[in-house]
């Protein structure tokens, strides 16, 4: 996809929650410009993976290369600052701050006043019901609205690699799918996406590549349209 | 309302029990009519909350610009000419007043801004306090060259207290700063040596400037005044910063704020350390004013009075704490006549405060954006029709 090389390269990576290993060697690669997607059962360490990422947990072993710079052991802000951003599980808006003010915390690590005014326009555009809502406080929007939110503040930061851990938890399928879309759309504007997701199918279906992971490594990847017809993953994940 | 007659009921029926063994049945329920007369003018107050608050929310924010800033311009000149107009008690409680804002305004960076519950502030206002102290009396510096030294001093207090609690929050970090507070006294206490322990340091210098040398309180006054200001300035700025972004992020949601690439041991230090050193600078004062310190002065209850003033001012909001910690200097003040029953009364007027206002006096502008019942049953019809409409 787009031709390049991989834009993240992950390396056996190991990390430990005290004396329990949660991540026993992943390699994964993600090229630029496209959707991978991270599959797997709960607890197999999917979300452990993107927090190794970002910096949140230090892997023990193992290396993590962004641009061909390596990143792991760079403390959290750095690696946004790199241009990593992350969405976190269960969405983790500000809920006491307004639509807008949490905008503004996403554009924290840039300081070009007037292109984060600029990019706020074009999101009020793609999202015109965060435009409608900004002066709402972002903790009474419904749980769509908020995921909306949460990838939006992600995006102002403009990264080059968004990581999406869970954007369907708890939410309406109506929301699923338009959340979807705009992955879909925020990945053909351009950026490249890490994808965890447990409703597999829908995550396959717009992925252009995936990774499933059992127990703390990976245990297949393969293009998504390929892991949508194994049948293997048709049993686990895809309900038959 | 009905709620309301319940809190009013429970409230004074506990403070009843709770003074029977003070002050006699007889007494109690003396008291506890006079708590019935209160919740009797609450309710007569209560329809017209709303107005009230309307009032004050317009005074907040005001369009007419010019009103506000004459309320200003009128509280400074009342500021201002305060030891003409009164005596040299009154001077002397303003003085301490000042001097606790500036306290609570201090603590706010930490607790407000940040919110990272610190128990154990007073421990800074201590080392700024002795470090003025042994500054004065042992290196015979002026006022004006120890007064930044005890600010740093005390922000080094402020980073050593905040590196071992990076990772607690809540009840934790509690815990932890409430130790720290009583083992920077406990250390005062015995380390005969260097601080005097119990007897502390006597015939700490005054400061003075140009041939003026501070023995009046009217002296004392407006040089509180000075710092009251800038630390109003300061704390303001910092509000407003992205420094101040920051600490809201940390305060609203910590793994979040990490996501947004904000750097949390440097902002939790940085509250730390510029809370502390505001602490440093009212110690110094403090120091300065009385010529004595000692460890009495910097007990658990005064970090517990200063939360207080944060907490019913208002987390967060400026002006909220300072008019906190006016009326918890004042109200003490006033209550003098009651003589035994005052710290009773005031006990009890904290406990109504909290009952009836819990967001402060002028609570922090994010607690009065809360979302009340209405809002909800609002927001619950607006999404259920956006899902019909994506349904059809």
């Amino acid at each position: 996809m787009g031709g390049g090389g991989a834009l993240l390269k992950i390396d056996n990576i190991h990390t430990s929650y005290g004396v329990i290993e949660a991540l026993k060697g992943v390699s994964l690669k993600v090229k630029e410009g496209e959707i991978a997607c991270l599959l797997g059962a709960n607890g197999a360490g999917k979300s452990t993976t993107l927090l190794t990422i970002c910096g949140v947990n230090k892997p023990t072993k193992g290396q993590i290369t962004f641009f061909s710079r390596t990143i792991n052991g760079l403390p959290p802000h750095e690696i946004v600052e790199e241009g990593i951003s992350l969405v976190p599980e269960g969405r983790r808006v500000f809920p006491m701050l307004t639509v807008y003010e949490n905008l503004r915390m996403g554009a924290f690590v840039r300081r070009d006043k007037m292109g984060i005014e600029e990019d706020l326009e074009s999101i009020y555009k793609n999202f015109p019901i965060l435009k409608e809502r900004k002066n709402q406080m972002a903790g009474t929007l419904s749980g769509g609205e908020q995921q909306m939110l949460a990838i939006a503040r992600a995006l102002i930061s403009r990264p080059r690699l968004l990581l999406l851990d869970e954007p369907s938890l708890g939410l309406a399928p109506i929301m699923v799918e338009k959340i979807f879309k705009i992955i879909k759309d925020i990945n053909k504007s351009g950026a490249t996406i890490l994808l965890v997701e447990q409703n597999a199918a829908l995550a396959l279906e717009i992925a252009d590549y995936g990774y499933v992971m059992e127990t703390g490594k990976i245990a297949m990847e393969d293009k998504a349209e390929k892991l949508l017809k194994n049948k293997k993953i048709k049993e686990i994940y895809l309900g038959g | 309302m009905m709620q309301d007659i319940k809190k009013w009921a429970f409230g004074s029926l506990w403070l009843f029990i709770l003074t029977i063994p003070f002050l006699g049945i007889i007494n109690a329920l003396y008291f506890l009519v006079s708590l019935i007369v209160l919740a009797i003018l609450w309710f007569i107050y209560k329809p017209f909350e709303q107005n009230i608050l309307d009032v004050q929310s317009k005074l907040l924010q005001l369009p007419m610009p010019s009103i506000r800033w004459s309320l200003y311009f009128v509280i400074a000149i009342l500021v201002l000419i305060l030891p003409f107009i009164s005596d040299q008690y009154i001077t002397n409680v303003a003085t301490s007043a000042i001097t606790y804002i500036v306290l609570a305004l201090g603590l706010n960076i930490v607790v407000g801004f940040a919110g990272l519950l610190d128990l154990g502030y007073v421990a800074f206002y201590a080392v700024g306090a002795y470090s003025y102290a042994l500054l004065s009396t042992k290196a015979g510096l002026s006022f004006w060259a120890v007064l930044p030294l005890s600010a740093i001093m005390a922000a080094i207090f402020g980073i050593i207290l905040g590196f071992p609690t990076l990772r607690l929050r809540g009840d934790y970090l509690a815990i932890v700063t409430l130790g720290f507070g009583e083992m920077i006294r406990i250390t005062l206490n015995n380390w005969d040596s260097v601080t005097g322990g119990p007897n502390g340091i006597l015939n700490i210098k005054g400061p003075a400037t140009l041939g003026l040398s501070f023995s009046q309180p009217h002296h004392y006054y407006y040089l509180i005044i000075i710092i009251g200001i800038f630390t109003i300035f300061a704390v303001n700025r910092l509000n407003n910063s992205r420094i101040g972004r920051a600490w809201v992020a940390i305060r609203e949601d910590e793994i979040a704020a990490e996501a947004m690439g904000i750097n949390i041991v440097k902002m939790k230090l940085l509250a730390f350390a510029l809370g502390a050193s505001f602490a440093g600078i009212a110690g110094g004062f403090f120091a300065s004013k009385m010529k004595f310190v000692s460890p009495e002065s910097f007990t658990f209850f005064e970090s517990v009075i200063i939360l207080c003033m944060v907490v019913l001012g208002g987390m967060g909001s400026i002006p909220g704490v300072i008019l906190g910690a006016v009326v918890l200097i004042i109200l003490p003040e006033s209550l003098r006549g009651f003589q035994n029953y005052r710290m009773i009364i005031f006990g009890a007027a904290m406990v109504l405060i909290m009952l009836f206002r819990p967001q402060g006096f002028i609570g922090g502008v994010r607690r009065r954006l809360e979302l009340h019942p209405e809002d909800e049953k609002i927001l619950k019809q607006e999404t259920e029709s956006l899902y019909d409409v994506k349904q059809k």
